[in-house]
């Protein structure tokens, strides 16, 4: 095999578009990855909700390099790269808490939650042109938000967000408008875990429902054991018992957009949840049609999204939300940071019903991501054949005019041409 | 015989040995014989070790219904996570009872829960157990049992796919 080989082959006109596997195994190309996908994108770094009031901050790795994600005493949003002017050690090493000054234990340098360097000590020593304005924490070159969303850029020059998020914004707002004021907040308790397999598996996992019918085969025997109906119509395509679509949002994101049949604690009952709940799921569902009529209500009651913000933002509104970030920590090892999303005036019972079906599904002990990790980690064990066996087959739905199914692949190619299209570009 | 007031540590450390022998050897049909038909299973998430269910995300949040749904789940061989199934070997220790509250016995206990599987590296799951125990006819039975993981995220332990 030669270093000239392509990372995929999209020749839609002939029916071809194949992944070559080196893509997820060579661990010569995650450096490359770092500085021309991940530097080169809009990367989500926290929700809003995460620090409600002034001082409020949470330490995270973004992209590989630590950030304070803060609210400063303007109650605006900030992100500082976690560093020292001084020498570089952290000045924040506590992982949530509120501050009005980050403080480096090392030399006592101390900064405000503005950035800027307050206090330096004996700093009578230092020469006359010693400026503390020169030294305020370093930002990344770009922050900006969309509703409460926050993400940060390594690329100055790179579109404004709203540019970049662009078909998935109405998804987003999808997702929001669960909300009557149009606040959602992370709720308390994050699941991390590892994953021993390339990132990028995780996108397509995050969105494929071509594999849930065999991956997840106990869960869909539990949602029939509470009565949901599990098989699909006859005649017409569907492994699912209803019809979803995949499509290209633009800029690498992509969407799967189903008709629910799983529940939505917004606002469809299913048994699990108990003969108590039906009345206050109705509720949930008036207000909806009081609130954006009965064509959005349904869009927001009756569907379900997984979306993909390109490249490692994961937002699946399914049977609950779960907010997904992933990175990588070697060609074959990723990191994931998973959170549940709700309405901030979401009702007691509301909360604790959103977050049982949460993990019906997902997450490390739920009834079916287990099951996904499990499949990517096997993967990633077949695929150290990728010196001999170099191409991935990825051309379900291609010759179709028109809509693609969600389990066809159109929109897995889509993330895949806008990774190809970063990683050929000139550095 | 086993009453609540009566009950010694000696007999707890039993109870929790035969627990974990049976959790070992997949015996999961006769570990939930061991359960109260209200009892509750929970993995708080390792950021939030102290929250309730309800008020936060879990790792696992399960009432009677669903345990038995998750046992329904890792006896079925496309249960992939556990199949093949793992080796697990739990250590328990440091057993004590924290209160004694009416019918209800707290206890608590160390774990050291290791994980082998073919083609896998080991994977260590450390933390204590807290339950709170009854006496049913005689017998022990667990009411809820909450394993909280020392582990500051689960990182290289992947899954909690298995009893932990």
């Amino acid at each position: 095999m030669s270093e000239q080989d392509p990372f995929i082959i999209d020749d839609p006109e002939n029916l071809i578009f194949r992944l070559n596997r080196r893509t997820l195994s060579d661990p010569s190309i995650l450096d490359e990855e770092r500085r021309k996908v991940f530097d080169r994108s809009w990367i989500y770094c926290g929700h809003a909700s995460e620090i409600p009031n002034v001082g409020d901050f949470e330490t995270r790795n973004v992209c590989g390099r630590p950030v304070i994600f803060c609210r400063d005493e303007d109650n605006k949003v900030r992100v500082f790269l976690n560093s020292c002017a001084h020498r570089g050690a952290q000045v924040c090493r506590e992982r949530f808490g509120n501050a009005r000054r980050f403080y480096c234990f090392y030399h006592g340098w101390t900064y405000g939650c503005d950035g800027r360097l307050k206090t330096v000590p004996a700093e009578d020593s230092y020469p006359p042109n010693f400026n503390k304005e020169r030294l305020s924490l370093r930002e990344p070159p770009r922050v900006e938000g969309y509703r409460d969303f926050w993400f940060i850029s390594f690329d100055s020059e790179i579109m404004t967000l709203d540019e970049y998020l662009g078909d998935a914004k109405d998804y987003i707002d999808l997702v929001v408008e669960q909300s009557p004021s149009g606040r959602m907040e992370i709720v308390e308790g994050t699941q991390e875990y590892d994953i021993k397999a390339n990132w990028k598996l995780l996108v397509e996992n995050s969105f494929d429902d071509y594999h849930l019918v065999s991956t997840h085969k106990t869960w869909l025997d539990y949602m029939k054991d509470s009565g949901v109906q599990i098989r699909a119509p006859k005649g017409q395509g569907l492994l699912l018992p209803t019809h979803g679509v995949g499509k290209n949002l633009g800029n690498g994101c992509a969407v799967i957009d189903n008709i629910n049949f799983r529940g939505r604690p917004v606002a469809k009952w299913i048994s699990i949840y108990g003969e108590s709940a039906k009345e206050e799921i109705e509720q949930i569902r008036q207000e909806l049609v009081e609130r954006l009529g009965e064509e959005r209500a349904a869009r927001v009651a009756d569907t379900n999204r997984n979306l993909v913000i390109f490249p490692n933002l994961v937002i699946n509104d399914g049977s609950s939300v779960t907010i997904r970030a992933f990175w990588p920590l070697a060609a074959d090892k990723m990191k994931v940071t998973a959170w549940a999303l709700g309405p901030v005036e979401e009702t007691k019972n509301a909360r604790a019903r959103r977050l049982d079906s949460f993990l019906t599904f997902y997450g490390p002990g739920g009834f079916a991501t287990p099951d996904d990790v499990e499949a990517l980690e096997s993967v990633q064990l077949g695929l150290q054949t990728w010196k001999e066996l170099e191409w991935s087959e990825m051309t379900r739905g291609i010759d179709k005019e028109g809509e693609q199914l969600n389990t066809d692949e159109l929109h897995l190619r889509t993330f895949w041409r806008q990774w190809n299209k970063l990683m050929t570009q000139a550095a | 015989m086993v009453t609540a007031d009566s009950i010694t540590r000696a007999e707890i450390e039993d109870f929790l040995y035969e627990e974990a022998a049976l959790l070992d050897r997949w015996r999961l049909e006769d570990w939930l014989e061991l359960l109260t038909d209200d009892a509750e299973y929970e993995v708080p998430s390792t950021d939030a070790p102290l929250s309730k269910t309800g008020d936060a995300l879990f790792l696992i949040a399960d009432d009677f219904n669903r345990i038995k749904a998750r046992i329904k789940r890792l006896n079925d061989p496309e249960a992939h996570a556990e199949s093949p199934r793992s080796r697990t070997r739990r250590m328990i220790s440091n057993v004590r009872i924290t209160k004694l509250q009416g019918a209800d016995i707290h206890a608590a206990a160390n774990f050291s829960v290791y994980r082998f599987r073919y083609g896998y590296d080991i994977r260590h799951f450390v933390g204590h157990y807290h339950y709170i125990l009854k006496v049913e006819g005689r017998k022990l039975k667990i009411r809820k049992r909450r394993a909280i993981l020392d582990n500051t995220e689960l990182g290289a332990q992947g899954a909690v796919s298995f009893i932990l």
